[in-house]
């Protein structure tokens, strides 16, 4: 019996890894998507036909409750998904700490020998980072969903990481007094208090972390969420939970080094540095102009281009404007104008946000193009229209060392002939750093909404193929 | 080629780690009284090459798809499933039952939502529309 539940779990194991594999494409994706489904359905089963699970009732309902918040949990619209994300990375953490907790109490009330050092050492490390996965997601979802009483804006104050990581330190020291006595009289109240030190922890680490570096933060939840999962491998000696959550949390290591780079930070900084604190704009100084262009006059600009590169930001998403996009794009390439989209890594709320975003508006994945990629054809490309991106194209990234986005690559709009920008309002940009592309000789400012601008933009075209 | 041999190892790693695991487990349950020696080398084998194989396929993910590989590791990590109907259906007493019911919920909820929300996003990836132009 043993032996077959064995192999299916390896069965399992390598379907994951093929699920992830196929996942090198969007055609053979959708496949990986059944090998995991298969997977899950092999281990659930194997796991519940064991002999020694005997209560069937609570696992019955459990599952329907599992059905019925997650099936509409999948149907949330796509700019949701950072939130759905960061809230299933709770439910993940949530799950690794209760299980945890749940063996620890077993044990020590049944079989105290069963808490060996070892075990109560991965028991340990699955309760902290279950817990703090929990709290820490509930707080980045929060945020990312702008519930109102979670601060949006960076929480920082004086001794902040001290207190950060004294918690932690105090949380990992109560773990090493369990595993060195994890029968004694005080265990019963230690154990409580580390997890509620665990998660005091979770929720600070987040409240210093702005908006901007949110993908990073979902992409350290998504690692932490698979390395609870292996921590509850070692403890329940079961492979296939350190396999797939090794896989997870590999996954989530890799999103977190290429959201780093893609904003020239490093990791602690992230955690530790407070985005946004550094800099409070060099505000008055020298007034610069924008050069404004009409609707009319950047229609006619497009229509004699031969390579058109559109830059989309999160601003774009907010705007709702990713349709109009599509139908620009209709109508450029049915004159027979090639249209790219130009996506950084760090345009959206999540790794490859945008790309999902333009997918839905129908927007064919050949034409969305990494950084690296279109940075080359830039000097080559006729207009860039900018649409609700920023500091992803702000050129003061090159060479402004008093910003706090130096460093950071960028996508060089400014190289093409002719940049169009389209932005709401004349006044500086929210995080008050004014963005040096808006005053080169060659851009011109698009003032309005993003939807109702591109939206004006596609009606030029129309209308011209309407009269001829 | 270095995929393919990393999945190669992988595999065969856990190939043997398991047999090896599925060899020296005795056919009965353990009492709470007689512990069966525990594999924690074997289980550390598995845990770093798995991480290898995980490191070698994720890098070679497609950044078009980076949000939808989330989501599904996601599903995938939910495999924490197996712990809580351990525990959810064991003979413990119902309070620990209890707590393993609700991570059984959770992990649910991700398997469920993660799965369908990942198919839901990958449905919308298409590689050209009436004509591509370039």
């Amino acid at each position: 019996m043993d032996a077959v539940v064995q192999l299916i779990y390896l069965a399992a194991a390598v379907l994951f890894v093929l699920s992830l594999y196929w996942m090198n494409h969007p055609r053979s994706a959708r496949r990986g998507v059944g090998a995991g489904v298969i997977a899950m359905v092999l281990a659930i089963g194997a796991t519940w036909a064991h002999p020694l699970i005997i209560h069937h009732g609570w696992i019955v309902l459990a599952i329907i409750a599992g059905f019925v918040v997650g099936v509409p949990l999948s149907r949330v619209p796509l700019t949701a998904v950072p939130q759905r994300t960061a809230f299933s990375h709770a439910f993940g953490g949530l799950a690794a700490g209760l299980v945890g907790t749940a063996k620890y109490f077993q044990w020590a009330s049944e079989g105290p020998d069963h808490l060996t050092p070892f075990r109560t050492a991965v028991l340990v490390v699955e309760v902290i980072l279950g817990y703090l996965t929990f709290s820490g997601s509930l707080m980045a979802a929060g945020k990312l969903q702008e519930i109102k009483w979670i601060p949006q804006r960076p929480v920082l104050y004086r001794g902040q990481n001290v207190t950060n990581i004294g918690l932690l330190v105090i949380a990992v020291a109560i773990g090493i007094a369990l595993v060195l006595a994890p029968t004694a009289p005080w265990a019963r109240i230690a154990f409580p208090a580390m997890i509620v030190l665990a998660l005091l922890f979770g929720v600070l680490l987040i409240i210093p972390i702005g908006g901007a570096d949110m993908p990073t933060v979902i992409s350290m939840l998504n690692s932490y969420a698979g390395l609870s999962a292996v921590a509850m491998g070692f403890v329940l000696e079961n492979k296939l939970l350190i396999t797939a959550g090794a896989l997870d949390g590999s996954s989530g290591l890799i999103l977190s080094i290429i959201m780093c780079r893609a904003m020239n930070r490093s990791f602690t900084n992230v955690l530790f540095g407070g985005f946004g604190k550094v800099q409070a704009a060099k505000a008055g100084g020298e007034e610069q102009v924008y050069k404004s262009e009409t609707v009319e006059g950047a229609a006619q600009v497009l229509e004699q281009a031969s390579l058109v590169v559109i830059v989309p930001g999160y601003g774009m998403a907010v705007a709702q404007a990713q349709h109009r996009a599509r139908e620009l794009y209709d109508q450029l390439t049915k004159r027979g104008i090639a249209v790219k989209f130009a996506i950084h890594p760090v345009a959206g709320r999540m790794p490859g946000h945008m790309n999902v975003l333009l997918a839905e508006a129908d927007i064919p994945y050949a034409d969305l193009v990494e950084m690296d990629e279109i940075n080359s054809d830039m000097p080559r490309c006729d207009v860039a229209l900018v649409i609700g991106a920023n500091d992803v194209v702000n050129p003061a990234a090159r060479h402004d060392k008093s910003t706090p986005i130096y460093g950071m690559p960028i996508i060089d709009a400014d190289k093409a002939k002719t940049v169009f920008a389209i932005k709401r309002s004349k006044s500086p940009g929210f995080a008050g750093i004014d963005n040096e592309l808006y005053f080169r000789d060659n851009t011109f400012m698009l003032f309005g909404d993003a939807k109702a601008v591109v939206g004006e933009l596609v009606k030029q075209f129309s209308g011209a193929g309407a009269h001829g | 080629m270095s995929l393919r041999a990393l999945v190669g190892i992988g595999l065969l790693s856990m190939i043997v780690a398991v047999s090896g695991a599925t060899a020296t487990t005795p056919p009965e349950p353990a009492t709470a009284h007689v512990q069966p020696p525990v594999d924690y080398p074997s289980m550390l084998f598995v845990l770093v090459l798995s991480t290898f194989v995980g490191l070698g396929v994720i890098l070679r993910v497609s950044r078009l798809l980076h949000t939808p590989l989330m989501s599904l590791t996601n599903a995938i990590s939910a495999i924490a499933v197996i712990g809580s109907i351990i525990v959810t259906g064991s003979d413990y007493p119902p309070k620990i039952r209890l707590l393993g019911a609700i991570a059984l919920f959770a992990s649910m909820t991700n398997i469920v939502s993660g799965f369908l929300i990942t198919d839901r996003m990958l449905k919308m990836f298409k590689q050209t529309r009436s004509r591509g132009e370039g």
